[in-house]
């Protein structure tokens, strides 16, 4: 079976399979800079589909245009971290050189500039994507130099920079799990030498938890997954890096791809799987060829293929789909879809993916620290491993620093560090606000710098969970611009489907945007609160549930702040109310 | 031979078959959970409203995308749980641009007997006003984009004979709408195109032609709903009338059309109790244009579209020491906010100069300094002053408005009938 067509379902050879709309979609985009209305109907035809089922597939993923662009398409990043490093600036300079306003398309089709959120070079901003390729650390003259080197007909292969990987610290005494020197098959040969019941029994005891955030037991899903009696079965790695702030996947897939893919495969043989697919986020594009090199050299090794790593009936292929730029598909479930040719809606939970995930048969989903961490542990033994960390949260963590430091990076730290330790290590200047785990996570005031960073007391809060990254921002920061930073990107990129999140962060925009004004009062502070809560009990998935955790612990952490911005003369007259704006439009007409 | 189990919903205990769904098991058994997506035989439930929110093992989350298992114990009428539900219906009328008064299904619209059902007379979120298409290209079809909740129904359900889809999502995040495929749309029967009508829980797919089945005016919801009267539970002792102090009360009409204040004309004989009662002052009904003096009620019909409409709201704001908003101008915006997705400029210019029935020659958008100024948009009461009360309808039920009235004014407890509450 061609790799291209893992996971479609034998039988049904008659339409294509949809899983490979992405693919087909990206094929025109690539060649024509846009997807036509002809491209839409030839691929309606071919995939059986109606028109407007293609049309809401293109439409969701904002790297897909339904007019032309042009030859040169830069995706500026207007993160939160971007904003503090100049965006600005770099994009009038962007205008300035490609004579463009941002969203436009200049007459001769030679350039097109858009905004993305985070692209994953936060240790390296601002940065940008042209074609794909990245360019990082951005100041004015630099751009204009590439502009001008694109103009004169050098291509953005040849003067693309190459992200640095930024690893900053690793745990001392030989205590990294994920960057020792890996050795390749040798994962795979420790697991089949103790068999599929000893990996997850390892795993049990060194309590390996989802490194996406969610912390869910890898065992746990791993087992429930081998348990079900439907085949064939799924092995997905999230490469869906999306969370604002992270990019550890990105230098885990540069550096330790080999550990990724023997993850995978450990958890192939012991969940029983035929097929892994890895879904790369289209942010990395440019990190595709190094996963495919590493495929490529596991084949012709024997390690993937029929009868892998020299285990009888034991075939395992791994397939790369890219994405197409939707931050919820970092959602599992949503990333399930995707993978089907699909919108990136969040599934109800009406089945778990280790029941019924992809094409409906059983689904291990992990990260890709996950898969590492997997992969690692497996190679080291559980012994080893839980000699690093702290009791109840063995091992290390990858974070990602980025913002108001010397030194942003990778930090692989040992569970139990408190964040004053980390804050040293990366020179953090005049920290004030800390964004924890991205804009969906939570944030911490210097109040808190003595607390851990570890997996334990999840509940009680008392100890930091960490998905994997540490923006850090100092007191020169708005914070209310920040946190409607984050707003606007989760106002554009909730997936749509359910209420509280699609109307919710609009509605939540507007009240910070009042707030901002300085026409808010103590009640509006009231009401957001409210609000938000509303929002995470009603959300369809994490989105919208974790989409106002951060300004919520904000109103609360750094109440002074907001205090500082409220209207007090409030007395039931909103005399903040600006007429003259309001009348505006009207006086044009004076004559 | 199926499962029973024993299942718990507001510490009630139910016997019910294993594996059906929470929301039907509840309904057979009199506990009403407001939905508006969930369709009993889409499977899976589509869960994109989020109207169904109960606490499910302590857990919040929405009840039509739960199976009854047994140990089930669920939470649904808490005081929380009702605010929240509450708020999401809200959230549906900010979001979209929902007028009742001109929408053809007013009276048979799911939402607003959702909106009905949980008691909703304002939302507590402003509106967004966003600019949304009307969609008369299809054949058979109108889609009101306006109106649409995205509850997904027919997206799942509509199928041509051949299996494609009619009804797609397009874009996402805050720009996500329900787009129709022309091609597939005009292959569909008529009596599919009803039925597609007819799944719709608003008025956002309309089919041309004929076609509203029943009259205006007959409003299915009033027969069916769970709720007969709001307050019921109060005894009603009526006072006496000399048990009542008179008090004053002003009106204002900003921008509205005095339906309001015609609908107040309608409590019939009890005007004589009224006039008792009741002295106005400022109010078009007495035409005082000034304030002699603080009132205990302001009653403002309408929103503010010019300068002058705030400044006579704050003026009411300062005189008197309840103020209600009245009607659905007043509460939101109401009909003319139906200019609030569109720039100014436009309106004036569609509406003085580019106009088909404009004199020739006169072409000038009026501007005088004795004309209020005209704002931006059509702006809610309460996002200019703080309003105390509510009362929607287009215009209110007089009943309503005279039982609301003497509740404010003399604590007379009141229970507003299902069939008084409205929005149109």
């Amino acid at each position: 079976m061609a790799v291209s067509n893992i996971g479609s379902r034998p039988g049904k050879a008659k339409t294509e399979f949809r899983g490979n709309l992405l693919d087909e979609l990206w094929k025109r985009q690539d060649v024509s800079g846009f997807i036509s209305d002809a491209d839409i109907s030839t691929l309606a035809q071919r995939f059986n589909l109606a028109d407007i089922e293609v049309e809401g597939v293109v439409s969701f993923y904002h790297f897909f245009h339904r007019k032309p662009t042009a030859r040169f398409v830069i995706y500026l990043n207007n993160s939160i971290i971007s904003e503090t490093k100049g965006f600005v600036r770099i994009r009038e300079a962007f205008e300035r050189e490609t004579g463009i306003m941002t969203g436009q398309v200049d007459r001769t089709g030679t350039f097109a500039l858009f905004l993305t959120p985070c692209i994953g070079l936060s240790d390296q901003e601002p940065a940008a994507l042209i074609n794909f390729f990245p360019f990082t650390n951005l100041n004015a003259i630099r751009v204009k130099d590439i502009i001008t080197a694109l103009r004169n007909g050098a291509s953005p292969a040849s003067i693309c920079d190459m992200p640095e990987n930024n690893i900053r610290y690793m745990a001392p005494d030989d205590k990294s799990v994920f960057f020792r020197k890996f050795i390749t098959g040798s994962a795979m040969a420790r697991a089949k030498e103790i068999g599929a019941a000893a990996v997850i029994e390892t795993l049990k005891q060194t309590q390996l938890a989802g490194r996406g955030g969610a912390n869910f037991p890898t065992w746990k899903k791993w087992q429930s997954a081998m348990l079900q009696p439907a085949a064939p079965k799924y092995v997905i790695c999230n490469a869906d890096e999306g969370e604002p702030g992270t990019f550890k996947d990105r230098v885990l897939i540069c550096t330790q791809a080999a550990s990724l893919i023997e993850g995978m495969m450990i958890c192939g043989y012991t969940v029983g799987a035929q097929y892994g697919i890895i879904y790369l986020r289209a942010e990395y594009r440019w990190l595709k060829h190094i996963l495919e090199d590493v495929i490529k050299e596991y084949k012709e090794k024997g390690l993937l293929g029929k009868d892998c790593a020299g285990i009888n009936g034991f075939d395992f292929e791994i397939r790369i789909q890219v994405g197409a730029g939707s931050y919820v598909c970092g959602e599992e479930t949503a990333l399930l879809e995707s993978l089907e040719g699909k919108r990136g809606e969040p599934r109800t939970k009406w089945f778990f993916p280790v029941e019924r995930g992809y094409m409906q048969l059983p689904t291990v989903i992990n990260n890709v620290e996950t898969f590492c961490a997997a992969a690692r542990i497996i190679e080291m033994g559980a012994a080893a491993y839980l000699k690093i960390g702290i009791p109840g949260s063995p091992g290390t963590k990858l974070i990602s620093v980025s913002g108001d430091c010397k030194r942003p990076g990778i930090y692989e730290i040992e569970w139990g560090m408190t964040v004053a330790e980390l804050l040293e290590l990366c020179e953090a200047e005049d920290p004030y606000y800390i964004q924890v785990s991205g804009p969906s996570g939570e944030c911490i005031s210097m109040k808190e710098k003595y607390r851990r960073i570890s997996m334990l007391d999840l509940l009680s809060r008392k100890d930091i969970r960490c998905g994997g990254s540490f923006m850090i921002f100092n007191r020169q920061r708005d914070l209310v611009k920040i946190l409607l930073n984050f707003s606007e990107f989760f106002k554009k990129e909730s997936c749509g489907v359910c209420t509280p999140c699609r109307a919710g962060s609009f509605i939540i925009q507007r009240k910070l945007e009042r707030l901002d004004n300085g026409l808010a009062n103590e009640k509006d502070l009231e009401e957001i609160r409210s609000w938000g809560a509303i929002m995470r009990d009603t959300s369809r998935c994490g989105l919208g549930k974790t989409s106002t955790s951060s300004l919520i612990l904000a109103i609360e952490k750094f109440h002074d702040y907001f205090e500082a911005k409220l209207d007090k003369e409030f007395n039931g007259l909103n005399l903040k109310f600006d007429m003259e704006a309001a009348t505006k439009d009207y006086e044009k007409y004076k004559t | 031979m199926s499962k029973f189990v024993e299942i718990k919903i507001d510490g009630k205990v139910i016997r019910a078959e294993e594996g059906r769904n929470l929301v039907t098991v509840a309904k057979e058994n009199g506990i009403f959970i407001p939905s508006l997506c969930y369709y009993e035989h889409i499977e899976p439930p589509l869960g994109t409203c989020r109207v169904c929110t109960c606490r499910i093992n302590g857990k919040a989350g929405p009840a039509c995308t739960e199976r009854v298992m047994e140990g089930m114990d669920v939470e649904v009428n808490t005081e929380t749980l009702k605010d929240t539900r509450k708020a999401i219906v809200e959230m549906m009328f900010a979001e979209g641009n929902h007028i009742c008064p001109a929408c053809e299904k007013s009276g048979n619209c799911d939402l607003q007997h959702m909106g009905y059902e949980l008691g909703i007379s304002s939302t507590r979120f402003q509106h967004l006003f966003k600019d949304r298409l009307i969609d008369f290209k299809p054949t058979r079809m109108v889609m009101e984009h306006n109106r649409c909740i995205k509850c997904m129904r027919c997206v799942v359900e509509v199928k041509t004979a051949d299996g494609k889809s009619v009804f797609n999502y397009l874009n996402r995040g805050n720009e996500t709408y329900v787009g129709i495929d022309y091609q597939q749309e005009a292959r569909l029967s008529e009596e599919q195109a009803l039925q597609a009508m007819q799944l719709c829980p608003t008025g956002a797919i309309i089919v041309k032609s004929d076609i509203m089945p029943k009259p205006f005016g007959d409003r299915k919801f009033d027969l069916q709903s769970e709720q007969k009267d709001y307050n019921s539970n109060e005894s009603i002792v009526r006072k006496r009338i000399s048990e009542m102090g008179k008090k004053k009360i002003a009106t204002i009409s900003l921008a509205g059309c005095f339906g309001c204040h015609m609908s107040l004309l309608d409590i019939d004989t009890e005007l004589l109790d009224m006039v008792e009662l009741v002295t106005f002052d400022k109010s078009p009904l007495t035409d005082i244009k000034r304030f002699s003096t603080r009132c205990h009620l302001g009653i403002i019909e309408g929103g503010c579209c010019n300068a002058e409409n705030i400044e006579t709201l704050r003026l009411f704001r300062e005189h008197c020491d309840i103020l209600v908003a009245l009607g659905e101008c007043a509460v939101w915006g109401g009909l003319p906010t139906m200019r609030n997705t569109i720039p100014l400029s436009e309106c004036l210019e569609e509406a003085y100069l580019n106009s088909v029935t404009n004199e020739p020659g006169n072409h000038i958008v009026p501007y005088h300094e004795d004309l209020p100024k005209l704002l931006d948009r059509v702006y809610a009461c309460n996002e200019i002053v703080k309003i105390d009360y509510y009362i929607p309808g287009c215009p209110p039920d007089a009943n309503h408005i005279w039982k609301a009235v003497k509740n404010l004014l003399w604590g007379e407890a009141y229970s507003i009938l299902y069939s008084e509450f409205k929005y149109d």
